[in-house]
């Protein structure tokens, strides 16, 4: 996808490209439905898509509302859809992109303003999974709560969730199902059922193992393509409906469950 | 009082949007081949319970250009969903062993060997 | 919310989505290689078969199979016709119904052909 024009040659010497951006807005005072604007901004070979962004609120149109804060795809805020995919901005390097890129805010979620998403998916759902750690006994009081290396390594991957939401915009059981708890919610239920010092995973089924959890699910697979820390909810989310299928029917078998 | 919100719409086209999508689609409709299958084994069975002829009958009709036709369609959906489903199985089920996951595609693998050999051990049975 | 009792559907879905990854490829073939006559002579003659059929575990293992290959393809399908667009409750639920009582009644003509008398 490198329908690239002819480099600019700048004064210092660094090349910069012209880039027109179709930028999502809605401002909820006075637009009553979203628009498209745009802005041509000359873009180095370096750039993400993020600091194409940054120059149009400092040199064009200061009035763009969007969320960023490490440019450094730790912190997780500024996720959108550009040209349609769910990115970090601040990992989609222009130069992978033509030369009309149309950014939006991440698909499926409310929009509270601009590129500016509602969290609330997410963080509600975190609540709801009871995404921490329930020890099955009382942790040591003078010593750190130790794990081995075989008892880490099953749960790692899943602690890598920075809770960007961009596997709830890949989502389309997220749209097709209000109450859906979602891809990163569920990963990171799965994160402490997975954990040795964890004993809570039967009172988190009561969640994740309901009408609004994994079953919703039907392993599209898009969350973990489009996962910046390659978390795989999607493989997480497998996992809990066999252990939570196995778990149902032990229960029907009289074989106590609830583990 | 709370602004305005803009809540955006699935389209119901979504799944056409691009080749991940697509690709899921053409997966989960392979079940509507295989269920046909299964409703194939069960007039087989019903035909070979009428009798030599019947069963003979019934080869005759899977032979037809129309039914040949069908019957390599359904072929390729039952293949594509064998290597979708193996390809999946490591994210389902994965491996530690020792202080170490299990390679995906080991897991993988294993799959298709089994595959491979159950298949084989199919064909050489009828054909013995 | 409490724990739903969707693994009743799930897990023969997921034993039957593999059965069928496993073996249907391989089963059609034998159909196909017979549709264009490149079996040996005798191979799928009805002595053959109905003598192979007639054993009961072959019996009872066909017919586990058939039933989860409908589980399988019912399970499937009804989530894809909710991807496809049906939203409403309502309708899901006559889906649902309809694919599942599709494949109960699959079941019930398998136990048929190959028990009943």
């Amino acid at each position: 996808m490198s329908v690239t024009s002819l480099p600019i040659v700048e004064g210092n010497g660094a090349t910069s490209r012209m880039v027109t951006f179709e930028v999502f807005r809605f401002r909820p005072e006075q637009d009553s439905a979203p628009t498209w604007q745009r802005y041509e901004v000359p873009c180095r070979e370096e750039w993400v898509v993020l600091d194409a962004l940054n120059h149009i609120k400092d040199h064009i149109d200061g009035t763009l509302s969007y969320r960023w804060s490490c440019h450094m795809a730790v912190c997780g805020s500024c996720g959108m859809m550009v040209n349609g995919q769910p990115y970090l901005s601040c990992k989609a390097f222009i130069r992978d992109f033509p030369d009309l890129i149309r950014v939006a805010p991440l698909g499926n979620l409310t929009v509270l303003r601009d590129l500016v998403v509602q969290q609330d998916r997410l963080m509600d759902n975190l609540q709801a999974v009871k995404s921490w750690l329930m020890p099955a006994e009382p942790p040591p009081a003078d010593q750190p709560y130790r794990q081995t290396p075989a008892e880490l390594e099953r749960y790692r991957h899943l602690s890598m969730c920075i809770n960007c939401m961009l596997c709830y915009a890949a989502c389309p059981q997220v749209a097709l199902n209000e109450g859906y708890l979602g891809p990163a919610a569920l990963a990171l239920a799965q994160r402490y059922n997975l954990d040795s010092r964890d004993g809570g995973t039967f009172e988190r089924m009561q969640a994740t193992a309901s009408d609004e959890g994994i079953w919703e699910c039907t392993f599209i697979g898009e969350c973990s393509e489009v996962c910046p820390k390659h978390v795989d909810p999607a493989g997480a989310i497998q996992q809990m409906k066999l252990a939570s299928s196995l778990d149902w029917f032990a229960r029907l078998l009289g074989k106590g469950g609830g583990s | 009082m709370s602004a305005p919100l803009y809540q955006p719409r699935l389209p119901r086209g979504w799944w056409l949007a691009h080749g991940g999508y697509r690709r899921y689609m053409l997966r989960e409709l392979s079940c509507i081949p295989i269920g046909l299958f299964a409703a194939t084994l069960v007039l087989a069975l019903f035909r070979l319970g009428q009798g030599a002829d019947a069963w003979l009958a019934f080869r005759a009709a899977l032979a037809t250009p129309p039914a040949i036709a069908w019957q390599v369609i359904a072929l390729g959906f039952a293949l594509y969903h064998s290597v979708s489903w193996f390809t999946l199985a490591p994210r389902t089920m994965p491996m530690v062993v020792g202080d170490r996951k299990v390679p995906p595609a080991w897991i993988a693998a294993a799959h298709f060997v089994l595959w491979l050999a159950l298949s084989l051990a199919i064909l050489l049975i009828v054909g013995a | 919310m409490a724990i739903s009792n969707k693994p009743l559907l799930w897990l023969p879905f997921a034993v039957g989505g593999t059965l069928a990854a496993l073996l249907v490829p391989a089963l059609m073939l034998v159909f196909l290689i017979d549709a264009f006559g490149q079996w040996p002579a005798g191979a799928l003659t009805y002595e053959r078969v109905i003598a192979f059929v007639g054993h009961p575990l072959i019996a009872a293992g066909l017919f586990v199979f058939i039933t989860l290959l409908f589980w399988h393809s019912a399970h499937r399908l009804r989530m894809t016709l909710q991807d496809l667009g049906v939203r409403r409750a309502g309708t899901r639920r006559v889906v649902a119904l309809v694919c599942y009582v599709a494949a109960v009644v699959g079941t019930g003509l398998a136990g048929w052909v190959l028990f009943g008398v």
